[in-house]
């Protein structure tokens, strides 16, 4: 039997009929056609599903309904404004931290969930937090540096 | 291009373009002013030679462009953009010669359709055969929009320049005519009859600039489209049952489980079971409903036996080069140093796994797929359903990294059969376990090198045995009289696929010769760095070294408990010298990379930050293969199925990287993608033996094998 349950997508209130055992990562791509979050290990292992919910960072294929019912949640597809791109993709594009870009959503969710609560992290920091996701094609010097060079300039206007 | 051929093409040096296929196009193209490109005619620009076989109602191209009636150009190329840059190379390459700007040009790629035939992304073929071909049509187009000027402006050819998109009057610049305003309502098709006028490097305003990927937006935004982004109505989701064995048979299916859930429909074809269902994770838990026994084959080796087991195996062997005398130069060597590598089995892991979106309208098949290969996946489809090649569509596609395991397409063929004989759209997702199973493995190797020093401390003696590895980049650079190197290889005789990896058996050789070298000088006396300065032979390696070392500064005081290696390397026209820092704990046997230097002569430099992002990635992704990834086995059953187990680089682990390139604008532009990748085990087991006294023969240095070797 399906249920319907609601959340808050990128702003806007959701409902959805799930079965109920299904992750967020299937509920965001296959029922609500949001692809940009990506399926890579389906164990919690790479961390390119990475979404925030509730204002923490989630890896969505290894979070099921009791944590995303009535959540906040925010997407890849979220995060810019009005095709205004928010610093941290600005940042990421700055520095081209990304080949194939397929681990870059996953990136970039994890980094915005680690300047939510550390806006100004030291690189050690940003290292130690997004150890977590992987990239195969070997952009962590770029994509470190391009986490920085966002903290300084959201840093400032805070 | 099949497979099987590209494998044994992979695993040689290829210096020269493969041939293509012909197509027909003309009759599809829109307006504008087209400019087709026909490899016989390739020879005109590098002095290739290559047999004219143009019929006249076909045409025998690889690239065209087409500059449409409001100024913007399409760029139409059958390679495919995973990760390397060449959407961004590609397009400067173009708008140098077209004299307009990067964002006023849209690759088309990879797509059976639209583009011409190409025989697939791998082999770092792409800046070297792809670029010239693409400047030229460029550079012909320019040609042709300034004499469609030269009319309308009534003013000779040679008063008029092409200048960002317009064609001005030389001394005049307010006298212009812009390329929209030239092409509009006309098309014109050409082909090139002469050698275009190419620009000097001198005049480059884009080449050789470092340009931002022009695909960084849609990723940052996630609006990049890759395979499993594609949903179609009516679409189901389809589950592959697997045996835990590679290779086995199915003998029986129990599918009585099935009827649990709701709507999931059960899919067979001779080995190939699956479940389909129209929602993906209802298709997954149905399809471990089902019960399958099967036959697996006989276990023969696993991963501690496996180096061995080849050696035994593989008898016949293939001299890929030889020169001198052997004995003589075994009898005339002060030192002869004599030693096995052994490397272990790897998987490519790119983050996107193997998959496929595609269905059937009447007779024809529209497939989006993760390939590196669309016109070789576009023949396996085509043959698989004994359809014509036309009726099958490869559509464009991003793929997320494909690292040379993305030329086989098991997951498309799986797919369609399972479109086909459900009658519905399907989606093909391979898990991250299908994955670890179903990947073409780089292969476990064996080497044998036996070198000799006289007693000028000059090589006098290299004997180099290679099982599994091919030789691609053995040819020797360094100055050995006496030598032979000799090629073992036999298809079958591993336990699973094995296939092409990121610069395809070269990181296994270029690690065993460099580890080797390293062993050698420390044999006869001498430091690594001035051993390899004394016996190497072309010039151009000596200065990448010299750049290397000089970047590095070699000369620098080591802490206690770091090491330093180098290793040189040459791949697909590329030299590379890496020289690396490492710090290793003496009491775990860990091994920290602190500093890598790469530098590489790459001829042209055509992005140098897009090159230096690939040397940057093949460097780190290098790490892995050197120190911690190895797929463990017993027989067909592959036992590291995760990311949990089988480790590759981190953010943590990865040190400072620097990359600098021989500075030759006016050269043939080289390999980018893969070269860098070949060093890096090399120079990381010489810089552990400078830091600990440890020689690790066997890839990955693990700790244990670092404490193993150890001297007491």
């Amino acid at each position: 039997m399906k249920q319907t349950i609601g959340f808050k997508l990128n702003g806007k209130q959701v409902t959805v009929a799930i079965n109920g055992d299904e992750s967020l990562l299937t509920v965001l791509r296959e029922y609500l056609d949001n692809t940009g979050t990506k399926y890579s290990c389906g164990l919690g292992q790479c961390g390119a599903c990475t979404v925030i919910l509730n204002n923490q960072t989630s890896q969505s294929c290894i979070t099921y309904v009791d944590a995303f019912e009535n959540a906040e949640i925010i997407t890849i597809e979220g995060l810019a404004d009005n095709n205004k791109l928010h610093p941290i993709q600005e940042a990421f594009v700055a520095h081209d931290a990304l080949q194939c870009g397929f681990c870059t959503p996953g990136m970039i969710m994890n980094s915005y969930g680690l300047l939510l609560k550390n806006p100004n992290p030291s690189r050690e920091e940003i290292i130690s937090e997004m150890d977590v996701n992987l990239c195969r094609c070997g952009s962590y010097n770029n994509i470190v540096d391009a986490i920085e060079s966002a903290s300084e300039k959201m840093f400032k206007k805070l | 291009m099949e497979a099987e051929k590209i494998n044994q093409l992979y695993f040689s040096d290829v210096n020269q373009p493969i041939r293509y296929d012909r197509r027909k196009f003309l009759k599809q193209l829109g307006k504008g002013i087209i400019v087709i490109f026909s490899l016989s005619e390739l020879s005109l620009l590098q002095g290739w030679s290559q047999p004219t076989n143009a019929r006249n109602e076909e045409i025998d191209f690889n690239a065209y462009l087409r500059v449409k009636e409001d100024g913007r150009v399409d760029c139409y190329t059958g390679k495919i953009e995973m990760g390397q840059g060449i959407i961004t190379s590609l397009a400067q390459a173009l708008a140098e010669e077209l004299e307009v700007s990067v964002d006023m040009v849209d690759m088309v790629m990879g797509d059976t359709k639209l583009c011409p035939y190409d025989a697939g992304t791998w082999g770092s073929l792409t800046t070297r055969f792809a670029d010239p071909v693409i400047r030229a049509a460029a550079a012909e187009a320019r040609e042709i929009l300034i004499e469609i000027a030269s009319e309308k402006l009534s003013e000779p050819i040679g008063n008029l320049k092409a200048v960002n998109g317009s064609v001005i009057v030389k001394g005049n610049a307010s006298k212009k005519i812009d390329y929209a305003a030239l092409t509009k309502g006309k098309k014109i098709v050409r082909s090139l009859t002469k050698k275009p006028e190419l620009k000097k490097a001198k005049d480059f305003k884009i080449v050789g600039k470092s340009v931002i990927s022009t695909d960084a937006m849609a990723k940052v935004t996630g609006r990049a489209k890759y395979s499993a982004d594609i949903k179609l109505y009516g679409m189901v989701y389809a589950s592959v049952v697997r045996p835990g064995i590679f290779g086995s048979k199915k003998v029986a299916v129990d599918a009585s489980a099935l009827n649990n859930f709701n709507g999931a429909q059960l899919i067979e074809d001779g080995d190939l079971v699956a479940v389909i269902h129209s929602e993906s994770e209802v298709a997954a838990k149905a399809a471990l409903s089902i019960k399958i026994t099967w036959e697996a084959p006989e276990s023969k080796t696993n991963t501690e036996t496996i180096f061995k087991y080849l050696e035994d195996t593989i008898t016949k062997s293939t001299v890929f080069e030889e020169g001198g005398d052997l004995v003589s130069g075994k009898q005339n060597s002060e030192k002869i140093v004599q030693a096995d590598y052994h490397d272990g089995y790897k998987a490519h892991a790119a983050m996107e796994t193997h998959c496929a979106t595609c269905y059937f309208e009447n007779d024809k098949l529209i497939i989006w797929a993760s390939t590196q290969t669309p016109f070789g996946t576009q023949k396996e489809l085509a043959d698989t359903f004994k359809m014509p090649l036309e009726n099958v569509h490869v559509k464009q596609i991003f793929l997320g990294g494909g690292f040379g395991g993305k030329i086989y397409n098991l997951q498309a063929v799986e797919a369609a059969k399972i479109a086909k004989i459900s009658g519905k759209p399907v989606q093909l997702v391979w898990t991250r376990r299908e994955e670890f199973m179903y990947d073409k493995f780089r292969p476990a190797a064996l080497l044998k090198i036996r070198s000799g020093v006289d007693s000028f401390g000059k090589l006098n003696l290299w004997e180099f045995d290679i099982y599994c590895a091919g030789t691609r980049g053995t040819k020797l650079f360094y100055n050995v009289p006496n030598n032979r190197t000799r090629f073992f290889d036999k298809n079958d005789a591993h336990p699973f696929g094995t296939g092409a990896w990121r610069a395809p058996g070269n990181n296994t050789t270029t690690f065993a010769r460099e580890s080797h070298i390293d062993a050698t000088a420390h044999a006869s006396g001498q430091d690594p760095l001035e051993f390899r300065l004394n016996n190497l032979k072309d010039e151009n390696m000596i200065a990448t070294l010299k750049l290397a070392a000089d970047t590095f500064g070699y000369n620098t005081p080591k802490k206690e408990g770091h090491g330093y290696g180098i290793a040189l390397g040459e791949d697909a026209g590329t030299l590379v010298a890496i020289i690396s820092e490492v710090r290793v704990d003496k009491s775990t046997g860990e091994v920290h990379p602190v500093k890598i230097v790469c530098a590489q002569d790459m001829g042209q430099v055509v992005n140098p930050h897009g090159a230096t992002v690939q040397t940057e990635g093949g460097v780190t992704m290098g790490l892995g293969y050197a120190l911690y990834e190895e797929i463990e086995f017993d027989g067909g059953m592959v036992k590291t199925r995760s990311f949990n187990n089988y480790k590759f680089t981190t953010f943590s682990k990865t040190p400072k990287i620097a990359c600098v390139f021989i500075d030759k604008m006016n050269a043939a532009p080289q390999g980018g993608g893969e070269p860098a990748i070949i060093c890096v085990g090399g120079s990381i087991a010489n810089a552990v033996f400078d830091a600990c006294g440890a020689r690790v023969n066997r890839m990955p240095i693990t700790p244990q094998r670092v404490l193993a070797a150890m001297p007491l």
